[in-house]
């Protein structure tokens, strides 16, 4: 055994050790100078772009992807423009930035995959520099442009665009930057000479890091640790301070005595001490500053990264391996990596269609998770319309489908999903494509054979486009709807020749629809209105539009008695109805005498008791009385109440010999008087003994 | 043949004890507190089913959709949604997350606001897209550029998405989410969608949007609760949740819910099985206070004059104008004991309550020693507020007894109780043509004749074209078009040949019965003084003896009626204690009464009953309201 301190050597007052844990394979004859270089966290790919500025068209820069121990994956010649920053994103794509701002992404393979643009603005000027980072919310970039303004993209798959406010005094690029997330938002701390700015959305704020010693200095280079926790700042005086990146608290300070600035500034973690620190590094020199006690963890390295690094390298077997023995549910580990497996799949050209969808079918199973129209889209992406199709019959979510199937000009088959999936939305979604492809004619019909989809365009007609309801219900022979149709439509008409004409629309609709009652009503409003309009022209009552009751009511207040009567017999009123109307009528206008007329014009079909209240109400105690004898032995306790007559009230109930209506006058005897209140609790008593 | 619903001489005398009581405490402190505003939400947490679950992870929701927006914000409300959300979240809340400023949406120019963010609130509906689509347009981009987001409520739509895109303003929003608020906390036992329109859209225009958006409210509910092993069904629209439902658990078939089922069975009812229920006036406390005045989103609003706060030896003040508004919820004490009782019991509750109230202050002559003293006053906030209670609901019963001790409501009544048990309902009713006569409110109308008519299984041809005459003629013609919506709704029917079935299902469900206690119940059927409502009924039987018992009345009754089973992943079995209580979820689709929700809850509280009852419904309604969103009424263009 060899001895075991052999291979440590000094360093200060410590030792270390260095151990190879594997030979890097590649063969770089000009090493790393002149390149971008680019590797992805834990050990993931490394990207190179040898000379990235190198214009001549007949000599193009070379793109390399090596492994992380440096097998090459894939090499090919950079066609596109220049190259300012290459990056990775967190599921290993490479993101290559270039100087007009157009970010191209490619998968660790090297196949394009898309690209987009960091905005207008970089057209004018292009990016100085540019960063790649990670955050909770995926991967992001910020650039900085010749005109000195920031933007920055916090998550690539959902790109929102963010350009930064101004920074005051700068001219081209600050003198260094990071970007930083931290309570829910991105920002950028930069440096200009000796100022130190805060950019977030809305604001460019001056900031001084805590403890820094007046005479540190500008801050020539800063460096932020992986959790976005740390911050260190190297200042052109060679002072290092390192503390928190809220710029609250400071941990070290350390005088380097180093004025040139690194070339590079990092955050690691010292293997014993768990401690954070600083590694510096200059042309000959490497340095490492501890930066406190505190401890750091780094637990970004979940198992569902480790699959995800599988899965991207295609190694599906054994990714699934692991899954089972990490004992990861299927919905996070194996449905992942079936999802991803068949995503490739599709693309493999030497297959059939009917192959490929077996092939998928088996494998995938129903396996929790997997949504077969994400591969089916893959597959129609492809240029496999057939195999996108017979795949999405695996689709158990109909609603999945139907996006796919209306990009497939699928349409039918897209509405009967939508139908099924029970989503209103989703079927208007299908509804309105349909309008705008088809003709009127089969759009009609399509709809005809999906009810559901039907009544769902009637309300959206009913709220939009109220013509193309009644050509509905005029294709669906619905007449009862039409006649509902054209009398709402009459309410919306202003003069009264075009409202009738409605009206009388309506009238055959209700007809053919064999609704006799709502045909005759209507044939009746129209009546109504004519009169109305006869009426208003002849006296100016003002009668159009009110109801049957209030026309009458309004020509008895008018004294026209006669044109009310005539009403009142065309229309076949109940008598009891107009009885109360005239009732009411005349004891507004306090017309006493019309009043006992009336009353005695025939027997009243409404009783008298109403003559006794209607009177009371008016105050009016007299004329009340006058009827309380006409009254009919039921009500005549309530009458004699009414008017106040106690003792009447008394006799009536204890004639009568009824509880209920003992106790009702009970309850108005006052307790003064004590005879009628003995006499009454007599009665009652006996009444209950009953 | 009536009830025993004797309002007139009874609850008089106990209220008047009540009130002297209040007024004779007024001069011990001024301040009056008001013991629900402490947290908001506490009642939610104490019932069987923690509730606050799904409050927490709405809000919580709510939070991480502000955080999206960074900066200052300000809040363009769709405005009906402003009640529901109250719920969810104060004020307080939106200010943490730096809402700054509220508006309501509304066409034009939007108000300006030194705001970073501009977010528009809004149920997902086309015309509120038109308004947002105006507000942007005229947006100064020159002077402030601000971010716009949209915040779909409860969930977002391509439709609506479209519409911004053809108006041009879809690529001026930075976020557009939804927030998936379907099913909403109401109280401790109580969930509302608060969809005002789902009856009608499910029975008149065959929209089932109401009915996805309930699938999915449940859904949410199963992954806070677990799954619920057993779904029973009745009606059309149960039955198409129901398979929604079903088919939305194959599609999640991964996912597999670990969480041990809270709720044992799930009770899916469409509200035209009983369409005679919310006909029928409320006789408890809640539901008089909802058909009188109105409950919306948890608050009532009540004529100031009796709230008017006299203080000793102020001259008194002038009359407030505003409504007093005060939520209503079981928070408070006082009002969770009383809200479900009948009318009737209420003056005696109050006064007992007066009376424990009075001796806990009357403790204070025997606090002789610092440690009594002390003591006494440590509890004195709490006694404020419960006496601050008393007298808010003392006034409360006063103005409904004013309502419920006069003679039209006594009639009223009368007849609704006569077509309950069945008395001449195949004839054209008197005190209905009175009322007409009268030009009664039309809802009442409408009210009393579609009660009457699902009581007789229809209506003679004669009888019910006499009734649409007289309508017609008395409101005005326009109205056809809200009898077509009843008839189409089954509410108004014509006889057909067929007999009429209502008594069968009377006497089988015991719908009435003759010797309801309002006092002391033994029965559901308190709640409507002798009506006991056919939905719980239905609700009652599920658990003892079972639908099987009942089946020839469920054939009767429309739609189909099921029975599911929901697989739960080994180990959620529930191992049941003795004498635990199952916990059944009864949601009505097309809304659910008050008395409706306190049937339950009694049921619920019933010792041998073996059950405890969540409710939730996509609206809670009274016949008012509901007969409302039903009617037509087409704007009139002449003047």
């Amino acid at each position: 055994m060899a001895f075991i301190t052999a291979n440590w050597n000094p360093l200060g007052e410590a030792f270390y050790r260095k151990t190879e844990l594997y030979e890097m394979c590649w063969n770089l004859k000009d090493g790393l100078r002149d390149s971008l270089v680019a590797a992805a966290p834990y050990g993931g790919p490394i990207a190179l772009l040898r000379e990235p500025l190198r214009r001549s068209p007949s000599s193009r820069p070379q793109l390399e992807i090596y492994s992380a121990s440096g097998v090459s994956i894939a090499s090919f010649p950079w066609k596109s423009g220049p190259v300012v920053q290459l990056g990775w994103t967190v599921s290993d794509e490479l993101l290559c930035i270039q100087e007009d701002g157009s970010v191209l992404i490619y998968d660790l393979f090297g196949s394009f995959k898309r690209h987009f643009s960091m905005g207008q603005e970089v057209m004018h000027s292009q990016v100085l520099e540019a960063k790649v980072f990670h955050s909770p919310y995926g991967t992001g970039v910020a650039i900085v442009t010749a005109s000195s303004r920031f933007t920055l993209a916090t998550n690539i798959d959902d790109l929102k665009l963010r350009r930064l406010p101004e920074v005051p005094g700068l001219q081209g690029k600050p003198t260094s930057w990071v970007v930083l997330s931290q309570d829910r938002q991105t920002k950028v701390l930069m440096s200009n000479g000796p100022e130190l700015y805060i950019l977030d959305n809305t604001s460019c704020t001056a900031v001084v890091p805590p403890g820094l010693s007046p005479q540190a200095g500008s801050i020539a280079h800063m460096s932020v640790s992986f959790s976005y926790k740390y911050l260190a700042l190297f200042t052109d005086t060679g002072h290092m301070w390192t503390g928190l990146s809220h710029l609250q608290e400071k941990l070290s300070e350390v005088d380097t005595k180093k004025t040139t600035p690194p070339k590079q500034m990092v955050w690691c973690r010292r293997p014993r001490s768990q401690q954070p620190s600083v590694v510096l590094m200059w042309d000959r020199l490497l340095m490492v500053v501890g930066a406190s006690q505190d401890t750091i963890q780094f637990k970004q390295l979940t198992p569902q990264v480790l699959i995800d690094r599988l899965v991207y390298r295609q190694f599906y077997p054994l990714a699934i391996e692991v899954c089972r023995y990490l004992k990861i549910p299927d919905y996070q580990g194996v449905s992942r990596v079936l999802k991803h497996w068949a995503s490739c799949k599709v693309q493999q050209k030497d297959l059939s269609d009917e192959a490929i969808a077996r092939a998928v079918c088996v494998k995938v199973g129903d396996s929790p998770g997997v949504s077969y129209s994400d591969i089916a889209a893959k597959a129609y992406e492809c240029g496999r319309t057939e195999l996108a199709i017979k795949l999405l019959d695996s689709e158990a979510r109909s609603g999945e489908q139907v996006p796919l199937l209306l990009k497939m000009k699928r349409s039918q088959l897209a509405l009967s999903k939508a139908v099924e999936s029970g989503d209103t939305d989703l079927v208007y979604t299908v509804v309105t494509y349909l309008k705008n492809e088809m003709n009127r004619g089969d759009f009609f019909m399509t709809l005809r054979n999906q009810p559901v989809a039907l009544s769902l365009y009637r309300q959206f007609c009913k709220l939009q486009e109220q013509e193309t309801l009644k050509d509905l219900y005029n294709q669906d022979d619905d007449h009862q709807e039409l006649a509902n149709y054209y009398v709402t439509a009459s309410y919306r008409e202003k003069r009264l020749d075009s409202r009738l004409s409605l009206l009388q629309s309506a009238v055959d609709e209700y007809n053919k629809a064999k609704n006799e009652f709502s045909a005759k009503a209507t044939e009746e409003e129209m009546r109504l209105l004519r009169i109305q309009r006869k009426l208003d022209e002849r006296k100016g009552a003002g009668l159009l539009g009110l109801s049957l009751q209030a026309t009458m009511e309004a020509l008895l207040a008018l004294g026209l008695h006669k044109q009310a009567e005539q009403l009142y017999r065309d229309f076949r009123v109940p008598d009891k109805r107009f009885w109360w109307l005239k009732l009411k009528s005349l004891a507004e206008k306090e017309e006493w005498e019309e009043l006992e007329k009336f009353s005695r014009s025939k027997k009243s079909p409404i009783g008298y008791l109403a003559f006794v209240e209607i009177c009371m109400k008016s105050n009016n105690k007299h004329e009340a009385k006058k009827y309380v004898s006409k009254v009919t032995p039921e009500q005549r306790v309530k009458a004699h109440l009414a008017v106040g007559d106690l003792e009447g009230a008394a006799d009536a109930a204890i004639e009568r010999k009824s509880d209920s209506e003992l106790a009702a006058v009970l309850a108005r005897c006052p307790a003064s008087d004590r005879q009628l209140l003995d006499r009454l609790n007599r009665a009652a008593a006996t009444a209950a003994k009953k | 043949m009536l009830g025993d619903f004797r309002v007139v001489f009874l609850g008089v005398n106990y209220l008047d004890i009540v009130s002297s009581l209040v007024t004779s405490f007024t001069h011990w402190s001024p301040d009056l507190l008001c013991c629900c505003c402490r947290n908001m939400a506490a009642h939610l947490s104490y019932g069987r089913v923690n509730l606050n679950i799904l409050r927490e992870a709405a809000r919580k929701e709510l939070r991480e959709f502000l955080d999206k927006c960074a900066g200052s914000k300000a809040i363009v409300w769709d405005e009906y949604l402003t009640g529901p959300f109250g719920l969810i979240a104060q004020y307080s809340l939106l200010k943490e997350h730096e809402v700054e400023k509220m508006f309501t949406l509304k066409s034009g120019r939007l108000p300006s606001a030194d705001v970073k963010n501009i977010i528009f609130f809004v149920r997902p509906r086309l015309e509120l897209m038109d308004i947002i689509a105006e507000n942007v347009f005229s947006e100064d981009k020159m002077h402030s550029p601000r971010d716009f987001h949209i915040l779909f409520v409860p969930r977002r739509s391509m439709l609506c998405e479209q519409r911004l895109k053809e108006q041009g303003v879809l690529a001026s929003f930075i976020n557009i989410d939804e927030y998936i608020l379907d099913l909403i906390p109401y109280d401790g036992d109580l969930l509302s969608m608060e969809y005002e329109s789902a009856f009608r859209e499910c029975y008149l225009e065959n929209d089932q949007t109401s009915l996805y958006h309930t699938a999915k409210g449940l859904m949410t509910l199963q992954a806070l609760y677990g799954t619920i092993p057993q779904i029973y069904g009745k009606g059309d629209c149960a039955r198409h949740v129901a398979n929604m439902m079903l088919r939305m658990k194959r599609e999640f078939a991964g996912s597999q819910n670990q969480i041990l089922p809270v709720f044992d069975t799930l009770l899916l009812l469409d509200r035209n099985v009983d369409l005679l229920t919310p006909l029928a006036t409320q006789l408890t406390y809640e539901g008089l206070i909802d058909e009188i005045y109105g409950i919306t989103n948890g608050y009532v609003k009540l004529p100031p004059e009796k709230f008017a706060q006299k203080k000793q030896g102020e001259a008194s003040k002038d009359l407030p104008t505003e409504p007093k508004k005060m939520p209503l919820n079981s928070a408070e004490e006082l009002y969770a004991e009383i809200r479900d009782k009948n009318f009737n019991a209420v003056g005696a509750a109050l006064s007992k309550k007066a009376k424990i109230i009075s001796a806990a202050f009357e403790e204070r002559h025997n606090a002789k020693t610092v440690g009594e003293i002390k003591q006494f006053v440590s509890q004195l906030p709490h006694m404020q507020a419960a006496r601050s209670s008393l007298a808010n609901h003392t006034s409360i019963a006063e103005l409904i007894k004013d309502i419920t001790t006069s003679e039209a409501f006594f009639d009223n009544l009368t007849v609704e109780q006569e077509f309950m048990t069945g008395v001449d309902t195949d004839k054209v009713n008197t005190y209905i043509e009175d009322c007409v006569a009268q030009k009664d409110p039309l809802i009442k109308i409408l009210r009393l004749v579609s009660m009457q008519s699902v009581c007789n299984n229809g209506l003679k041809q004669k009888v019910l074209d006499y009734y649409k005459r007289e309508i017609l003629q008395t409101y005005g013609y326009e109205h056809i078009l809200t009898l077509n919506n009843l008839e189409k709704a089954g509410l108004l029917k014509l006889q057909s040949s067929t007999r009429n079935n209502y008594p069968t299902i009377r006497k089988t469900l015991k719908l009435w019965m003759e010797d309801a206690n309002e006092q002391n119940p033994n029965d559901i059927s308190y709640v409507y003084s002798g009506y006991a409502p056919l939905s719980v009924r239905l609700a009652q039987v599920l658990a003892r003896p079972g639908w099987r018992s009942i089946e020839e009345v469920l054939k009767m009754l429309p739609g189909p009626h099921f029975e599911e089973r929901q697989q739960l992943p080994a180990g959620l079995h529930k191992k049941r204690q003795q004498g635990e209580n199952r916990t059944t979820l009864v949601f009505f689709l097309g809304g659910v009464s008050y008395a409706e929700i306190a049937a339950l809850r009694f049921l619920s509280q019933m010792e041998d009953s073996g059950m405890e009852y969540i409710i939730a419904t996509t609206k809670l309604l009274n016949g008012t309201t509901w007969i409302k969103s039903l009617m037509d009424r087409p704007e009139s263009q002449s003047s």
